[in-house]
């Protein structure tokens, strides 16, 4: 057997909040088997690329990887004209985003590939949905904030009728394990705001684990960015794989050797 | 960082993008993330016809120096212009003619 494994990606359809039929992004091994499947909650400039590589990374990785399109509701249009639609009105609610969130996550569970484990992963904005995810969906069995911001919000006039309450604020409720990834030179979130979440965590007993990274800022990931830092993504990309198969592969180590 | 803070402008103009010359009544003003950039946040301006839904626009991304650069150049190319349209015919040298 080749030591890559190839990989099926495919644009779908999925059922968000209220029932509302969404475009999605799905990729999973070609392969037959069982798979973890994990949730990609993109940013807030939208459905780019990137996040379409992201998907396609889980797959290879052994999982089956979807990301929901939040911002469908806005019709016809390239993700990037779509997105700046919906930051001109102001964003998307979170309820339709946790929403969305609980729909892709029943698409995954749907499938017959599927081994009955799901984790959700967001990036910055994305971060903060999975945060707000993990608080209030049931059957997240893992969760991962890369960067989020606003998880705290300092300034009560950031909260409106679609962000009403600050995700730290829900913390107590939070049923799945979390990882953390940070860059210390990022602006939202500081290194305060993360350190002060993290004492939330830890005061309230929940499982979490928190990596900061020195020389990196926001979106250190992003190889489409300035901010991208190959050696301390490298590093978070073990840390994210090690936690999410430490939590949503039936067998680990079968993902890594097949 | 990710924000919904936009700053809008009310316009009085028309630009061209994908389908030709628009009207064009606002310009979404905000400097966050880009989408297409390689820069970590950029001023971007979306100009936009809201009163005809706004599903169009003509996008920019700019580099916080450059877009203060050319917030500056805008200030002295209406300066300047006004100045020349403005300025009174000289009526002396057209009498001579």
């Amino acid at each position: 057997m080749s030591y890559y494994q190839g990989l099926q990606a495919e644009s779908v359809r999925f059922r968000g909040h209220n029932g509302d039929q969404g475009d999605a992004y799905y990729a999973r091994p070609s392969r037959a088997g069982k798979f973890p499947g994990i949730v990609v909650i993109h940013h807030l400039p939208g459905w780019d690329e990137w996040i379409m590589e992201v998907v396609r990374k889980f797959a290879h990785h052994g999982y089956a990887a979807i990301s929901h399109h939040l911002y469908f509701r806005e019709g016809e249009g390239g993700p990037d004209d779509i997105g700046a639609r919906v930051r001109a009105a102001g964003g998307v609610a979170d309820a339709q985003v946790v929403g969305d969130t609980a729909g892709a996550m029943a698409y995954l569970r749907a499938q017959s590939n599927s081994n009955g484990k799901i984790g959700v992963i967001g990036f910055c904005s994305g971060g903060r949905h999975c945060y707000l995810a993990a608080c209030t969906l049931p059957g997240i069995d893992a969760a991962v904030d890369c960067w989020g911001g606003n998880v705290i919000v300092d300034d009560p006039k950031l909260l409106n009728d679609k962000r009403p309450v600050a995700p730290i604020d829900l913390t107590e409720k939070m049923s799945s394990p979390l990882l953390g990834i940070f860059g210390n030179d990022d602006a939202n979130p500081t290194v305060d705001q993360v350190n002060r979440t993290e004492a939330v965590l830890k005061k309230l007993g929940k499982n979490y684990e928190f990596h900061r990274y020195d020389g990196a800022g926001h979106a250190f990931f992003n190889t489409s960015r300035d901010a991208y830092r190959p050696e301390q993504a490298l590093d978070g990309w073990e840390k994210v794989f090690a936690f999410v198969n430490r939590y949503l592969a039936t067998s680990a180590a079968s993902i890594a050797a097949e | 960082m990710c924000s919904y803070i936009v700053e809008k402008a009310v316009l009085v103009g028309s630009a061209k993008g994908r389908k030709g010359w628009m009207r064009i009544d606002t310009a979404n003003v905000y400097f966050d993330h880009p989408y297409y950039s390689t820069l970590d946040h950029v001023l971007a301006i979306d100009f936009t016809n809201e009163g005809e839904g706004g599903r169009d626009r003509v996008a920019v991304e700019l580099s916080a120096d450059s877009a203060r650069a050319l917030v500056e150049r805008v200030l002295a190319a209406l300066a300047s212009g006004e100045a020349a349209h403005a300025a009174p015919a000289p009526l002396a040298a057209v009498a001579a003619e």
